[in-house]
């Protein structure tokens, strides 16, 4: 294995008594598109700040090819290109006087930066618009514009942060079609935050955030194999007898419902017990059912499974009073 | 990295041309800023209106008359016939003083006794009444010492035994407008640097647009003077609108060195931005800053000269005042303007300036982080 392009290690950053990073380490291969998940206010963007250099640690290091963040900043930051969650380009100026900006001060010299420039534009699909206010994009092309200026540079790692947070669908289909090329075909290292199941199914590794540390990590089908075995998949009617029979079963441990269907989680081994039970349950109650199976686990069970157990586990730093 | 500075400047620069009205009202508010101070604001008090109350009706009384309106300090309004009429007129405003001249003035003059005369001053405005005390007893004394010369008809060979010969330098009309403009070249640089540059850097962090700025390899000096340039170019041009707008409206005298005004001027910058720097550092919104600015702001100008004459202060806040960095600044402007003062003079202004300008930075570095926080 070669050495990683971002090395992070044993950060902590607090915000008053709020431990908002606590302890994460991870590492970042390049071409690897590596995924920080978890629900809102785990330490994801703070995470992602830390790296970028936005914050500064309590405690802790970052190496970026194999420059510190902390003493050799400005060599560091020269491979990074880094999408805040908010715009953060200026409304006044345009596409391209936005781009041209950004790339001059990360060092492009004043005769590259127009083709760079013109190559990420087009890449991003925003070549028909470099002479717009950027004030006067649309979300989705605000985002990518901003992909576009966090390019330009041809950084080595690129740092995401909720990058399409409303954004449409389809928008996002080619916002990520561009991500994946870029890790695959220019070996870049990819450091993503997103509270997107689907997204997160894109990502090469994995890391699951909650209340500031990174409880569990992997990559996507590693993930899910925790979870084998273990998840049925119920279909059937009516759906009060199907909720209520499941929430009865005491080897059932959670119950969402998935539009016409619900998917439970059962304890480790108990899923042909809890099948057949759950059967004559229902029968005896009135209802019926069209389907009850074993599935292979969607990475949206695998969360909520790790989001209940980060909620009991009652982390430091998570619901403690100051 | 001079690279990334000439970006940072030309970025700021594109963004100010962006903004017409702000950019506008800089380029404008200094020769609005004269007007107001050259011609509105002036405390060379004439023509007061005088209402006369002239109960005589002689030789004498018009004589006397005639002085106090040959003066120029007082203007003959109002000829009336009772007091209560005087009464109306002061508390109107319309009149801001009154002459009355008993029956028996020109009886008593001619009979070589004394003629007794009455003066009433509107003291609500000390300005006016001052310059009308000081002008009623002048006239009056001159009069008299003209009445006694006849008296002895010795008029050529009468000669008063003191004999007080004025000579007023640098300014000999006394003209307000020389004394206000080189101290509005202080004022105007220090209002509109501190003012620009206290809200540039906030309004980055309330944009969020300072998020991306931090993860670039610029470093924060380069932040700082890239913010400054502009505004110190803006200030210049500024300052020599002042200057141009002085001697063609007013026709002040630029008696010293222009160069070594400007070298001072760039002195006084450093500081002035540098205060707008530390705010910005410190404030969290744009209105906040703004309102920061305001407050350091006035004290520049109640306490610094500008207006007041800083000796007729309590000795409290002339010790104050010698915090005040507009205060060393304004002495070298009206010194090198007005009486054309060299800086071997001005010395103990320019060393208070640097010390100033160390102190401001040194502030505004250990307070400024490239950080979010």
């Amino acid at each position: 294995m070669p050495e990683p392009f971002l090395v992070v290690d044993h950060l902590y950053r607090s915000f008053g008594s709020v431990k908002a990073v606590n302890d994460v380490s991870l590492t970042v291969q390049a071409g690897q598109i590596y995924g920080l998940v978890g629900p809102d206010g785990a330490g994801k963007t703070t995470t992602l700040r830390l790296i970028c250099g936005a914050f500064k640690p309590d405690n802790g290091s970052v190496m970026i090819g194999g420059y510190s963040l902390d003493h050799q900043a400005e060599q560091a930051r020269e491979t990074i290109g880094y999408l805040s969650q908010q715009f953060s380009l200026y409304e006044d100026l345009t596409v391209l006087e936005n781009i041209r900006f950004l790339a001059e001060v990360r060092g492009l010299s004043s005769e590259d930066w127009l083709p760079c420039a013109r190559e990420n534009l087009a890449f991003v699909g925003l070549d028909a618009f470099e002479n717009r206010l950027a004030g006067k994009l649309s979300g989705g092309m605000k985002q990518k514009l901003g992909l576009a200026c966090a390019l330009v540079n041809r950084p080595r790692l690129l740092l995401l942060d909720e990058p399409t947070t409303g954004v449409d669908p389809v928008t996002r289909q080619d916002f990520w079609q561009l991500v994946i090329r870029l890790a695959g075909e220019q070996g870049m290292a990819v450091l993503v935050c997103t509270p997107y199941m689907d997204e997160a199914s894109r990502c090469s590794h994995i890391g699951f955030m909650r209340s500031g540390r990174i409880i569990q990590d992997g990559s996507p089908s590693h993930l899910r194999k925790m979870l084998d075995d273990r998840i049925l998949e119920l279909a059937g009617g009516p759906m009060n007898v199907l909720l209520e029979s499941s929430h009865f079963d005491t080897d059932v441990q959670d119950v969402q419902r998935f539009g016409d269907r619900l998917h439970l989680r059962v304890l480790p081994g108990k899923a042909q017990d809890v099948k057949r039970r759950l059967s004559k349950r229902i029968h005896s109650a009135g209802g019926s059912i069209e389907k009850i199976e074993i599935i292979p686990p969607l990475l949206e069970d695998v969360f909520i499974d790790l989001a209940g157990e980060g909620m009991s586990m009652n982390d430091a730093g998570y619901g403690e009073k100051p | 990295m001079k690279q990334r500075l000439f970006s940072l400047i030309r970025k700021e620069f594109i963004q100010i041309v962006r903004d017409p009205r702000t950019l506008i009202l800089t380029l404008i508010y200094p020769v609005v800023m004269l007007f107001l101070l050259g011609y509105a604001i002036t405390n060379d008090v004439r023509n007061i209106p005088l209402a006369v109350l002239d109960r005589d009706r002689s030789g004498q009384s018009r004589a006397l008359l005639d002085a106090y309106r040959a003066s120029d300090y007082f203007k003959l309004e109002y000829y009336i016939t009772s007091e209560d009429e005087m009464n109306y007129l002061i508390e109107s405003n319309q009149a801001r003083a009154a002459v009355i001249i008993p029956p028996n003035y020109g009886r008593e003059i001619v009979a070589g006794r004394v003629g007794q005369i009455a003066f009433i001053i509107d003291g609500s405005d000390p300005n006016v009444s001052g310059t009308a005390l000081t002008a009623a007893i002048m006239v009056g004394q001159s009069q008299s010492t003209k009445i006694v010369a006849q008296r002895t008809m010795r008029e050529t060979q009468t000669q008063m035994p003191v004999d007080v010969r004025t000579q007023v330098w640098y300014n000999p009309g006394m003209i307000t407008a020389y004394y206000m403009i080189p101290a509005l070249i202080g004022m105007i640089l220090q209002f509109l640097t501190t003012f620009l540059t206290s809200t540039s850097i906030v309004r980055e962090r309330e944009r969020g647009t300072i998020e991306q700025l931090i993860v670039t390899p610029i470093r924060s000096w380069e932040l700082v003077a890239g913010k400054m340039v502009p505004y110190v170019l803006i200030a210049f041009f500024d300052m020599i609108e002042i200057l141009v707008a002085g001697v063609l409206l007013f026709d002040v005298p630029i008696n010293g060195s222009l160069m070594l005004l400007l070298v001072l001027s760039c002195l006084f910058l450093v500081t002035t931005l540098g205060i707008g720097l530390l705010i910005s550092t410190v404030a969290n919104t744009q209105q906040e800053a703004m309102l920061t600015t305001m407050f350091t702001l006035l004290p520049s100008i109640f306490l610094s000269g500008f207006m007041f004459p800083l000796a007729a202060m309590p000795t409290f806040l002339q010790a104050v005042s010698y915090l005040i960095p507009l205060r060393y600044f304004l002495i070298i402007t009206r010194g090198i303007v007005l009486k054309g003062t060299g800086a071997d003079v001005l010395l103990p202004e320019i060393l208070a300036l640097c010390f100033f300008a160390i102190v401001v930075m040194a502030a505004t570095a250990v307070r400024f982080k490239k950080q979010l926080d």
